[in-house]
């Protein structure tokens, strides 16, 4: 049997990669990625928990956070759809007509 | 009768049910029928503050992960006078604007359905959904103007942070379940106080995750960079809508989830917020000062508010309790206020909310300049206004509680912050006006009215506070 930390650990670091993504890619998209990483790392967490606890409430949390995730996806994506048009650029760095 | 589980979410229902409507009418509508859809929002916000009225004081709770406590219920009450004064705010604006009439409101009343959610939410489950409720219909408003390039680059740095900020909130969940194996309030809350004495570090890891979310959505300096930018780019009548109903309701969460499960462990999280609560006072009123955009500067205003509200949650008597419920009521109705009178004057092509664009207003528009002094000195915390009261109790809570550098700073900033309020004042008597720059605008009845009785609020709340006090103090003490 695995230990839960084992599982807590993985967690951690797809969380990390996921945090660092959003700071370090350059693309709208890779970033919106990032994002459903730290998400799904989370899951982890709460899949690992709820199976050391010996109940489900764990995975149905689960349910809930994947459908939050799918909602926020389709709004982050209309947005970045709304932006491409403007600017016809996914560089993050393109966007600074508001600033200070 | 009513299964009794199903009473405290009759406010809920009320809203998601007549956001249901507006989007079964927009479905069903013919092209070019004219449907008052706000009226119709109007209803439902009516039918959910009167269920709200009928609850008070009766602590029905349903399926115990929604409880319509007197402390809810406040909230509830607050956010249907933003959701009324927004709609009547945006009845001239949205057909002035062009805006997706249907979209529109039906996104508005699914944020405010969301908010409340998040008021009455006795889950970290449920607070989490009503967040994401809350937050995506309000991306999709800041952005509702697609032809607009900023307000839609706004709506998605808001998306950005917000989803961000989600991601760390969410975790902390996961390690709160994971240590107590639930999420309800109620059960986490007695598993800490049995743990009081342990340092067991993950209840700091989630203590900490769950203050970043947090503070995230108040807007707390260092996780306030979505904010003026969002609320600049919005539609000024979003903004008003969002930096008023998000902060309650995202108060009234964490107000619940700090203030009352994680009590056993405020000596750990009370230096976080203090810290929190002292840069976002300093710096929001130090770089409103420089802004020359007047929703820019609103949104720094709007920071440092949230840093006064955070002393009050730091000093944790029951003065500065009562006092954060007053401050947000305070708050809300001038803030909606505020952002109503620039929505007014802004045009189809022009927003009108550079600081210069008020010059002369005075002259052009004596009512509406008169209405927005009122506005600004009750922001600046100038007697006899609500936010004067309001301050004035945040600030003698942290006395009381012997936070006297809080207090301080409070006060320090608070008068820094009157400087770039009443610029916006001086330059509306003081400057002429250039003529050039900006045509009178028609100004909409409705939006009038709406102004005019958020001044009677205004005044009511400065002049006779005891009452609306002596309801906040009553909503406070149901969940401590």
């Amino acid at each position: 049997m695995i230990p839960l930390s084992h599982y807590l650990f993985v967690s951690a670091v797809l969380f990390a990669i996921g945090t660092t993504g959003v700071f370090l890619r350059r693309n709208l998209i890779t970033i919106l990625l990032s994002i459903e990483i730290m998400l799904n790392a989370v899951n982890l967490s709460f899949v690992a928990f709820g199976r050391q606890m010996g109940t489900v409430d764990g995975q149905i949390i689960v349910f809930f956070v994947m459908t939050v995730a799918a909602a926020e996806a389709a709004v982050g994506l209309a947005i970045v759809i709304g932006l491409f048009r403007h600017r016809e650029s996914l560089n993050p760095d393109a966007f600074v007509s508001l600033k200070w | 009768m009513l299964d009794s589980n199903l009473h405290a979410i009759v406010p809920l229902l009320c809203v998601i049910l007549s956001a249901l409507a507006v989007m079964a009418a927009e479905a069903f509508r013919s092209p070019g029928e004219d449907m008052p859809l706000g009226g119709l929002g109007l209803v439902g916000l009516i039918g959910a503050g009167a269920s709200a009225v009928a609850l008070w004081g009766r602590n029905a709770s349903s399926f115990n992960v929604i409880v319509a406590d007197n402390f809810s219920l406040f909230i509830t009450l607050l956010l249907v006078v933003v959701g009324v004064l927004t709609i009547m705010f945006s009845g001239p604006v949205v057909a002035r604007d062009g805006l997706p009439k249907g979209e529109y409101y039906a996104l508005l009343l699914f944020s405010i359905a969301g908010m409340i959610m998040m008021a009455m939410a006795n889950d970290l489950l449920v607070v989490f959904i009503a967040l994401e409720i809350l937050s995506l219909a309000v991306y999709v408003l800041t952005g509702i103007r697609r032809d607009d390039a900023r307000a839609t680059e706004a709506a998605f740095k808001y998306f950005l942070l917000g989803a961000f900020s989600s991601a760390f909130f969410l975790y902390g969940i996961a390690f709160t379940f994971g240590l107590s194996g639930s999420t309800r309030l109620d059960r986490v809350g007695a598993f800490l106080a049995a743990q009081s004495m342990s340092d067991n570090p993950l209840i700091l890891v989630a203590i900490g995750l769950l203050l970043v979310g947090f503070a995230f959505k108040i807007s707390a300096v260092p996780f306030h960079m979505w904010t003026p930018d969002a609320y600049e780019g919005a539609p000024a009548v979003v903004t008003g809508f969002m930096s008023t109903g998000v902060k309650a309701a995202a108060f009234a969460a964490f107000t619940r989830v700090f203030l009352s499960t994680f009590e056993p462990f405020t000596g750990d999280w009370a230096p976080m917020v203090w810290a929190l609560a002292v840069v976002t006072m300093i710096l929001g009123t130090v770089v409103g000062v420089a802004q020359s955009n007047l929703k820019r500067m609103l949104a720094y205003s709007s920071i440092a508010h949230g840093g006064y509200l955070l002393v009050g949650l730091v000093s944790a008597n029951d003065i500065g309790k009562a006092a954060i419920l007053f401050y947000l009521l305070a708050y809300a109705v001038t803030n909606v206020a505020a952002f109503g009178v620039i929505a007014l004057l802004g045009t189809k092509d022009r927003p009108n909310d550079e600081l210069r664009d008020f010059a002369g207003l005075w002259h052009t528009r004596p009512a509406l300049a008169a209405l927005m002094t009122v506005c600004l000195l009750s922001l600046g915390g100038l007697p006899p206004t609500a936010g004067f009261i309001g301050k004035w109790y945040v600030f003698s809570a942290a006395v009381s509680a012997g936070y006297y550098d809080l207090a301080i700073i409070g006060v320090l900033t608070s008068v820094i912050s009157v400087f770039f309020y009443l610029r916006v004042v001086v330059m509306m008597y003081m400057v002429e006006r250039d003529a050039a720059l900006t045509p009178p605008v028609k100004i909409a009845g409705l939006g009038m009215a709406a102004l005019v009785a958020s001044i009677v609020a205004i005044f009511y709340l400065g002049i006779l506070p005891s009452r609306v006090l002596t309801f906040a103090s009553q909503s406070i003490s149901t969940i401590f």
